[in-house]
């Protein structure tokens, strides 16, 4: 699109005032994170490395941080396959009721996360007498996961064409073939990505954490609500939130170059929708 | 056995629609939407005053509260508004950023971009949250930032939560947004441009049309991730919104805090239903 | 193929809504598995240690110096859950997830009364003799004659203020809820979110209106209370931070963001030695402004469905021994219940500073107990708490 000089910069500039906005908070953790002092006046009084000591020996952190990848683990393992089922039901059949399950698999998400945490626990302890633990987190975090897979691989399923599919069954091959030689590895890429987006969604949950968990165990943004207002500990807070930012950024970047691979079956168009839509959380 | 139970559901699509919906629909549906229903089931219950203890009788105290109780209007309202304006600023903010991303970068660009967009979202809500209210509060950055221009910062309040809530949902907003503009064909806007009008007019008149149903989907998260959300709020303001105060009568009241949570359920299936028929849902 | 498809795509979708059906039935059945009622019976014997114990606690009450040295002792590792509301202790003790809970007073009696804590039988308890007196037997920890916990310390609630931005120092409630002069804060004050502090304002109008006649203020009836409410929703304007988190509130004050509000000891501590400048009013006043406060008067007390009971009585037996308990009260800054911790105390002025061994000081301390619609004189047109509980929320608007 041909703009103008002064729009081009116009348009340059909001996309800096944006940027700003989203990454000077996150900067201004990241400052807290090396603070010399406990309290948060800004600016603060001197720099040190001291935390990243304290929040390395922390027990309790690293003991949340690896609840936290156990659950996600599992719950993205389960959201995958829940995901991919009903994707491809509704993106490789017709049926009655097709567009319901488009609008349930999305629900967990789009209703307020302590009206499913409320929910559920309740059904846990009261309907179904089961104590919380991390069971019962799993089985939330699944629910709310299975739309992030779902989203991935049906935008997918949209753009590669079934004919290779038919094409597959028509030369003699198995459904079970033709789903392991054609289906998958178009589907592939998606699956990573949606699995990848499932994980941090699931990594960073806290309002239905707080609802679905038992009393001995803790997730890492269980921890930090925590500790988030002890003065002794909110250093600590910060680092181990700049660490998982950081740590962060190699998943992100693997997401966002999966999504990008054709995996060989194209619907049509180029490049651009492919990894705008795989990398599209919701 | 592979062979045969893929012979036996050669011929029985509807079947293969079954056995494959089968998984995902006892869990969505029988454990999400039944423990939903359990719950809005709970609202008609009252609860005893002294023990704590629900009493499973039908009774309509607790809808009755929530309309003649002027409070809880006040607090719907706020709630809703907040949600609302959220949303709008959001949209403000997402799309000349998500332009830029998808008409006006280049390849490189694009990527760092998308990477940049989508890196906040991986760090901590809870540290987010965090990080606005020792920006917000009285020694804090803004304040710091404003002072020597004789401006104060907005403090903890109404004007907080709705800044914090914009900062947190924004990506969401971001990125369907920039798919939806990535799958505007450049021809459309060369031809714009060829016909003889301007950028703002090309803009207005064929780039906004066609990604409108990708910034209703995105402003179904902005929508319900304010609606029912009660850390933000309680860590940036004293107000009340739905979500506090279903987190306040959680614990001694629970069929009242479902009829309260009826009220966001019932505005996201509107603004669902909404949405679908605005096309949103191929953009989610 | 369509129709047959349709056909059986909606037996499909009755069968799934059958399940929910279901489900529904089942919610409506089930969940009345603590109706302990009266409430289990009585442990005859201490056995073995169960390896560990869940508590719930208030901020302060469960720290390592004294934790450490009991999981030494025992074997019982202490898992601690700090509430800040006594609406969040009930809920916590009703999932049955913990085995014991510091419960203040308007905690216990809907503990009791919902089944979720059993009776303590204090002979297995042997430091529980040496409790003061006046902590035995009451209406908060004892129900029918038979004893539901062992007490912890008592307390007054502190009003405290920023010693550098507000003068001059106050000695009244006025400067929160006197609408005059609490408007010179407006913005920095700091009050309890929890619907007993309805009690506070009505502790206020005793001194300040008496002809409303108010004895008690957790027994209202309808004018006292309305006056109460009205009192609170004028103060409502000039609130900065309702705090239900006592580490929120010790940021705040921190952060210049609240100036004056009332509190507890362990704030009060916490903040001194970050340097910061609060004042409080002082011993010699009884740490108490003119009208006097509410406070608390604290009792552990067992799960009816504990799943380490053994572990339960040994860290109740714990937390009331003359060192801990002197150790426990020196850390909040609160009462202790046992007696002999006066002479274990590392002031020797402790007990006295904080009335311990007197009495007749707490008959001006209002300990927080449960609003019911008996009114205890025969009348039962008091508030009771579900009223309470509505009321705070239109007070916060």
């Amino acid at each position: 699109m041909r703009l103008s000089k002064r729009a081009s910069m116009g348009l340059r500039a909001m996309v800096g005032i944006g940027l700003a906005f989203i990454y000077v908070p996150l900067l201004v953790i990241a400052i807290y994170a090396f603070n010399s002092s406990k309290i948060l006046k800004w600016p603060p009084p001197g720099l040190t490395l001291d935390w990243f000591a304290k929040a390395w020996e922390n027990e309790s952190v690293k003991e949340a941080f690896v609840t936290s990848i156990e659950v996600a683990l599992v719950a993205t393992a389960i959201a995958l396959v829940l995901g991919t089922l009903a994707s491809l039901a509704v993106g490789r059949h017709r049926f009655f009721g097709r567009e319901t399950v488009s609008f349930l698999v999305v629900l967990p998400i789009a209703l307020p996360g302590i009206v499913t945490g409320v929910a559920l626990s309740n059904t846990f302890t009261q309907v179904l007498g089961i104590g919380l633990g991390l069971f019962t987190v799993v089985v939330a975090h699944a629910t709310f996961c299975i739309v992030v897979v779902y989203n991935n691989v049906i935008a997918r399923l949209r753009r590669t064409s079934a004919s290779f599919e038919e094409a597959s069954a028509d030369l003699g091959a198995t459904t079970w073939q033709t789903f392991r030689y054609v289906t998958v590895p178009s589907l592939r890429t998606a699956l990573a990505a949606g699995g990848l987006l499932a994980f941090a969604l699931s990594f960073d949950e806290i309002i239905v954490t707080t609802f679905t968990l038992g009393a001995g165990e803790e997730t890492l943004p269980i921890w930090i609500f925590r500790n988030l207002f002890r003065p002794t500990q909110l250093p600590v807070v910060d680092v181990v939130a700049l660490v998982v930012v950081l740590l962060s950024i190699v998943p992100v970047y693997l997401a966002h170059r999966l999504s990008r691979e054709e995996g060989g079956v194209t619907g049509g168009r180029g490049g651009g929708p492919v990894e705008a839509e795989a990398t599209n959380v919701p | 056995m592979g062979r045969r139970l893929a012979g036996f559901l050669h011929g029985r699509p509807r079947l293969q629609v079954g056995s494959l919906l089968a998984g995902p629909a006892a869990w969505l549906v029988v454990g999400y939407l039944g423990s939903l229903a359990v719950l809005l089931v709970s609202a008609f219950w009252t609860v005893d005053p002294l023990s704590g203890e629900v009493v499973k009788g039908f009774s309509l105290e607790n809808f009755e509260s929530l309309i003649n109780e002027p409070v809880y209007r006040t607090i719907i309202g706020r709630t809703v508004l907040i949600a609302a304006a959220v949303t709008v600023t959001d949209a403000l903010i997402a799309l000349p950023i998500a332009f830029y991303m998808a008409k006006v970068a280049s390849r490189r660009g694009k990527a760092l971009l998308v990477v940049g967009v989508l890196l906040p979202l991986w760090s901590s809500y809870l540290v987010k949250v965090l990080s606005w209210r020792t920006m917000l509060s009285e020694d804090g950055v803004i304040n710091w930032a404003l002072n020597p221009f004789g401006l104060e910062g907005p403090g903890y309040g109404i004007t907080a939560v709705w800044l914090v809530a914009s900062y947190l949902w924004l990506p969401y907003m971001i990125l369907p947004i920039y798919a939806g503009l990535e799958r505007i064909p450049n021809s459309l806007i060369s031809a714009s441009e060829d016909l003889g009008a301007k950028p703002l007019t090309t803009f207005r008149r064929v780039i906004l049309p066609l990604v409108f149903p990708a910034v209703v989907a995105g402003s179904i998260f902005t929508f319900s991730l304010t609606l029912g959300d009660y850390i933000a709020p309680r860590l940036v303001s004293n107000s009340q919104f739905i979500g506090t105060a279903i987190f306040a009568n959680i614990t001694n009241d629970l069929p009242f805090a479902a009829a309260l949570a009826l009220v966001p359920i019932v505005v996201m299936i509107a603004y669902l239903a909404v949405a679908r028929k605005l096309g949103a849902f191929e953009h989610i | 193929m369509r129709g047959k498809d349709a056909h059986s795509a909606r037996t499909a979708w009755l069968v799934v809504a059958g399940l929910v059906a279901f489900m529904l039935i089942l919610a409506g059945c089930g969940g009345s598995d603590d109706d302990g009622g009266d409430g289990g019976e009585e442990l005859q014997k201490i056995g073995k240690g169960e390896g560990q114990v869940d508590l719930i606690s208030w901020a302060g009450y469960v720290e390592p110096e004294w934790a450490k040295p009991f999981e030494q002792k025992t074997g019982c590792t202490v898992n601690n859950k700090v509430a800040g509301t006594s609406d969040e202790m009930v809920q916590l003790m009703r999932t049955g997830e913990y085995d014991g809970v510091s419960a203040s007073g308007n905690a216990s009696a809907r503990l009791v009364d919902g089944g979720d804590v059993a009776p303590v039988n204090v002979d297995l308890v042997p430091n529980y003799e040496t409790v003061f007196d006046d902590l035995k037997d009451q209406p908060y920890n004892t129900f029918d004659g038979v004893h539901y916990g062992i007490p912890h310390g008592r307390g007054a609630n502190l009003l405290m203020w920023n010693s550098d931005s507000v003068e001059p120092a106050p000695d009244s409630w006025d400067v929160m809820l006197d609408p005059k002069v609490a408007s010179k804060y407006k913005g920095k004050i700091s009050a309890y979110d929890d619907p007993i502090y309805i009690a506070d304002a009505a502790v206020y109008l005793m001194t300040h209106q008496p002809d409303l006649g108010i004895e008690n203020p957790y027994e209202l009836n309808q004018e006292q209370f309305d006056a109460a409410v009205q009192l609170l929703e004028e103060q409502q304007p000039n609130v900065g931070e309702y705090w239900s988190e006592a580490a929120k509130q010790i940021s705040a004050f921190a952060n210049g963001d609240s100036e004056v509000g009332t509190t507890w000891q362990y704030q009060y501590f916490a903040l001194q030695e970050e340097g910061e400048p609060v004042a409080a009013s002082p011993a010699s006043q009884g740490f108490l402004p003119k009208e006097g406060a509410t406070g608390w008067s604290d009792t552990w007390m067992l799960s009816n469905v504990a799943k380490h009971p053994n572990c339960m009585y040994e860290w109740m037996d714990w937390i009331v021994s003359p060192k801990v308990n002197a150790e426990v009260a020196e850390f909040f800054g609160e009462a202790p219940a046992q007696s002999l911790s006066c002479d274990e105390t590392a002031d020797k002025n402790f007990c006295a500073k904080y009335h311990a061994d007197n009495p007749a000081f707490w008959k001006r301390v209002y300990y927080w107990q449960t609003p019911l619609a008996d009114c205890g004189n025969g009348e039962e047109d008091c508030k009771d708490y579900n009223d309470w509980v509505r009321a705070w929320t239109t007070i916060k608007g």
